[in-house]
């Protein structure tokens, strides 16, 4: 096995052992879009009226349509504490440890961002698995086919949470900018409306909307959990991921508060 | 050579940090790199695992140009750097293997290579306990026992005893010490105490970037400790 592997399978390791370690973590990644489910749903479903739209071909309830977007909010928020994690490693030290392995800079990170999306999945099947609890399920060969949307979206997101980390001085600032990121990023988003909903309030809203990949990430899953397939998403995922990967690799010295401290 | 270090400098902006500083150590020898706080230790080592890029001068690792060949250099050196590196909320064993991951050693041989380092530092027995329970003494020897694991030909060590009580300290240093006779390891061993240089160590004095003595250590510690603040008092 070459290093570069064994290098993979050590990172996915240790962030599996820590985060099943912080139970805490996984209960916090269920309750915040549980409450949307089960409060926040409640209330939407007799206000708003949801037309049958793809992938739908028959009408859904309110709680049905945001499963997505809730599995979209865990990758968003797990994508983000990821990379807070990688700037917790620079702060706490390991990062040293990770760049003394013989393996090259842009594979431990690319490391880092694949054992992260694996959490993220881990985290929004467990959502899924919750939800068929509730009542709300898929086919069975649904919860298959969502895998790779699922994955590509959260490697989509972690890499946008490490390319904002590369720009993040202090710990401290970090939480500032998540949340300037990560709440526009779900708000402004077909997670908890249709586009043509937005659309209805306001052209300018379903435009934006429209740009944010994080839209095309939980139309992609949707569209998987109902067995389809719309490519456009996929394309702008992918490019998404691209141009945050491209900018997390340019932007991110690891070195950078480890030595700065020195002068 | 184990390290050679040839004609190396670095600023940070517009600070000199390191004035062209050579100095090499052979297999088998401890060299005490002693210097005052803020004499360029850190900086140093920083070049010499590759965190940060020589621009000026070469550093090798067994024979491999850390500018030039990274990978083959930092798989023949171990490192424990003066701020902790150990994940916390792992157990010793975990971090061992981790490490083992990141050389690229798995399975069985990763099991073996972690139980041999383990028992060179008389760690076995703490395997099993979370990194964050143990002393500041046994961190220690977990990071170096995890810094030998691929059997490195180099082993640099930045102030590995920050923190220790003098008990911990003089049993480091002595392992340390006998590791290096024994193995035909080359030890850089950074510090700005005079009493963890034995007589026949190697010794360079590094003050305000510059060597300022490069040889062996003849004296006892205390004669070592007026030569080294008349060295560095005569300097400033």
């Amino acid at each position: 096995m070459n290093n570069a592997l064994t290098a993979l399978i050590a990172i996915c390791q240790r962030e599996l052992l820590r985060f099943f370690g912080q139970r805490a973590r996984m209960l916090a990644a269920l309750v915040r879009p549980l409450i949307w489910l089960l409060v926040f749903a409640a209330g939407f479903r007799a206000a708003l009226g949801l037309s049958i739209t793809p992938p739908y071909e028959t009408y859904i309830t309110y709680e049905s349509y945001i499963v997505p977007g809730l599995c979209g909010m865990i990758l968003l928020f797990n994508g983000m504490q990821s990379s807070l994690s990688l700037v917790m490693d620079r702060e706490m030290g390991t990062m040293r440890l990770l760049l003394t392995a013989p393996v090259p800079r842009w594979w431990l990170l690319s490391c880092k961002l694949i054992a992260g999306a694996v959490i993220s999945v881990l985290q929004a099947y467990v959502f899924l698995a919750v939800c068929a609890m509730y009542g709300i399920t898929f086919a069975p060969v649904s919860y298959i086919l969502a895998l790779p949307a699922l994955f590509l979206t959260a490697l989509m997101l972690g890499a946008l949470g490490i390319a904002l980390s590369s720009t993040v001085k202090q710990l401290e600032n970090f939480a500032g900018v998540m949340n300037f990121v990560i709440f526009p990023m779900f708000f402004l988003s077909s997670a908890l409306y249709p586009l043509w909903k937005m659309a209805e309030a306001s052209a300018l809203l379903r435009d934006i909307c429209l740009v944010n990949p994080f839209t095309h990430g939980v139309e992609m899953i949707r569209f998987a959990l109902y067995q389809k397939v719309d490519w456009i998403n996929w394309a702008v995922t992918l490019v998404a991921l691209a141009v945050f990967l491209g900018l997390a690799l340019w932007g991110y010295n690891p070195a950078k508060r480890l030595i700065s401290r020195k002068v | 050579m184990g390290l050679s270090v040839e004609h190396i400098s670095h600023d940070w902006g517009k600070k000199r940090a390191l004035d062209d500083v050579s100095f090499h150590v052979a297999y088998g020898e401890f060299c005490a790199l002693l210097g005052p706080n803020g004499a360029g230790k850190s900086t140093l080592f920083a070049l010499l695992t590759g965190l940060v890029s020589p621009r000026q001068g070469r550093i090798e690792i067994a024979g491999s140009d850390i500018a030039t060949a990274p990978r083959a250099a930092l798989s023949r050196m171990g490192v424990v750097f003066q701020q902790q590196t150990l994940d916390l909320d792992l157990t010793v064993w975990r971090n061992m293997l981790y490490f083992a991951g990141l050389h690229g050693i798995v399975g069985k041989a990763a099991r073996v290579a972690s139980q041999e380092a383990l028992e060179r530092l008389g760690m076995v027995e703490r395997a099993k306990e979370r990194a964050r329970d143990l002393n500041g003494g046994h961190r220690r020897r977990l990071e170096i026992a995890r810094a030998l694991m691929h059997q490195p030909e180099v082993l640099l060590l930045d102030e590995p005893t920050v923190g220790l009580d003098a008990a911990s300290r003089k049993s480091l240093t002595d392992h340390v010490h006998s590791l290096a006779q024994d193995t035909k390891l080359s030890v850089l061993w950074a510090t700005h105490l005079t009493d963890e240089v034995y007589a026949g160590d190697r010794l360079v004095v590094l003050h305000r970037g510059a060597v300022l003595e490069n040889g062996y250590a003849q004296e006892t510690s205390s004669d070592l400790t007026d030569r080294f603040l008349s060295l560095t008092g005569e300097a400033a």
